[in-house]
């Protein structure tokens, strides 16, 4: 299986009616706006966070992101998907308000992975020999969503934020890349650290119980 | 061609993220594939790795704070509002132009009343140096306030005492005769122009007096 079988868009999905909101919005039906950006509310607020790591500001900027996608909805193109010429104004708008933020956090997860900051070392996952997949039914539950967001939110903001983009957000490489300002060849880099990383931490999350409730706890751990 | 004995297991982890995206060749990803089947760690860290992306890819991953929908739409809402109502056009100005106008003349009149009452004269100027205690009195249908005793008073039978600082509250004016000492220090005119406001008030007088 390969990442584009588990790729939900739903720019793609109603990409007829999506098209004809745009058309009728850039033409002056400013009360559809809401009902076009509706379906990437969450994908928007969750870039905003990402990058800020603070719900209020994520939301500040993921609504400001919007008013200005509003604004400047006729410099919209067809060429480009709705969803990525959205989420890209969301990362500007919060990389320029972490920049005017000014504010420098020390990041990183737990101490085992001193290197996991330096993404030209190499990385080796931890050797859970047993692993078998989570079941999706899993994130139903408030709890384990919250412990996944947790653990994401433990990585270095670089590899967060390559993450977020790539794999919450479905953005292509390269299209993260632009998004970021960073080279294709340092997406791939650290998209690879932060899922290998975030891979052992679901595996330690096992070991400490985040997901003791599942229907297989009982006798049959996943490794 | 990959050499599946140069694939270790080191390689693999470099590869892996590009595995599971799709992005490496036929030869390399048939390699990986026998890696896979022979190497239980390999294999545990591929299964992991797509079990992180299907999870995290999952939208119910992506929460947004409790009423973040209503907030935005109201938010929106507004922005339309005010895009919608042809800002563009000559309109666009005229509106605020207009509302400031209306607020600074609000405020001037607010000031202006606060400084200086409402005359009963049109022509009258205020003095500054009244002593605001001095016992004056005034009549009715008059405009102007005397000293007790001013031989201008108009109907004396209606006449009443109250102090100057008083009268000017009520908007009366000083008489120009008994009170000429105060329009002088209080007013700023010229000579001829203090004549042209007596010869004024005087007409007021002699009008509101019948003659």
């Amino acid at each position: 299986m390969v990442l584009s079988d588990v790729v939900n868009n739903p720019g793609q999905a109603g990409g007829t009616r999506e098209q004809d909101l745009i058309l009728s919005v850039q033409q002056g039906q400013h009360e559809l706006f809401y009902e076009l950006v509706r379906p990437y509310e969450r994908r928007v607020y969750a870039a905003a966070l990402a990058i800020l790591r603070n719900e209020h500001d994520a939301e500040d900027a993921a609504q400001e992101a919007m008013l200005k996608a509003f604004a400047n909805i006729r410099q919209f193109r067809a060429e480009a998907r709705f969803s990525t010429w959205l989420i890209q104004i969301t990362v500007n708008e919060a990389l320029m308000r972490r920049r005017r933020q000014r504010t420098v956090q020390m990041e990183g997860i737990d101490g085992h992975r001193s290197g996991a900051g330096d993404e030209e070392s190499e990385y080796a996952p931890r050797d859970f020999a047993d692993w078998r997949e989570i079941p999706s039914e899993a994130l139903e539950r408030k709890e384990v969503r919250l412990r996944l967001a947790e653990a994401l939110g433990t990585l270095d903001r670089k590899y967060r934020e390559v993450f977020v983009l790539r794999d919450m957000e479905h953005l292509n490489i390269q299209e993260t890349a632009e998004a970021l300002g960073i080279t294709v060849a340092s997406v791939k880099t650290r998209l690879l650290r932060a899922r290998l990383m975030l891979r052992d931490l679901l595996a330690a999350g096992w070991e400490q119980g985040w997901f003791s409730r599942l229907p297989f706890e009982k006798g049959n751990k996943p490794w | 061609m990959v050499n599946h004995e140069a694939l270790n297991c080191e390689r693999v982890w470099r590869e892996i993220s590009n595995y599971v995206e799709g992005d490496v060749d036929a030869a390399l990803r048939s390699t990986m594939d026998e890696h896979f089947r022979t190497c239980p760690r390999c294999a545990s860290v591929l299964a992991g790795t797509r079990n992180v992306v299907q999870l995290y890819g999952d939208e119910r991953m992506l929460e947004v704070p409790a009423g973040f929908s209503r907030r935005l739409e109201k938010r929106l809402a507004k922005k339309a509002a005010v895009k919608g109502s042809g800002w563009s056009s000559w309109s666009a100005w005229l509106v605020p132009v207009a509302a400031l106008v209306l607020i600074a003349g609000t405020l001037w009149m607010t000031s202006s009343s606060r400084n200086w009452p409402a005359f009963k004269s049109q022509h009258a100027v205020p003095a500054k140096d009244i002593p605001p205690d001095l016992v004056v009195v005034v009549s009715s249908g008059a405009k102007l306030f005397h000293v007790p005793g001013c031989e201008f008073i108009h109907d004396k039978a209606s006449q009443r005492s109250m102090t100057a600082k008083e009268a000017m509250r009520e908007g009366y004016v000083p008489c120009p005769r008994c009170l000429r000492q105060y329009l002088k220090t209080g007013l700023t005119r010229e000579h001829g122009e203090d004549a042209e406001a007596e010869a004024v008030e005087q007409g007021e007088v002699l009008r509101t007096a019948g003659h």
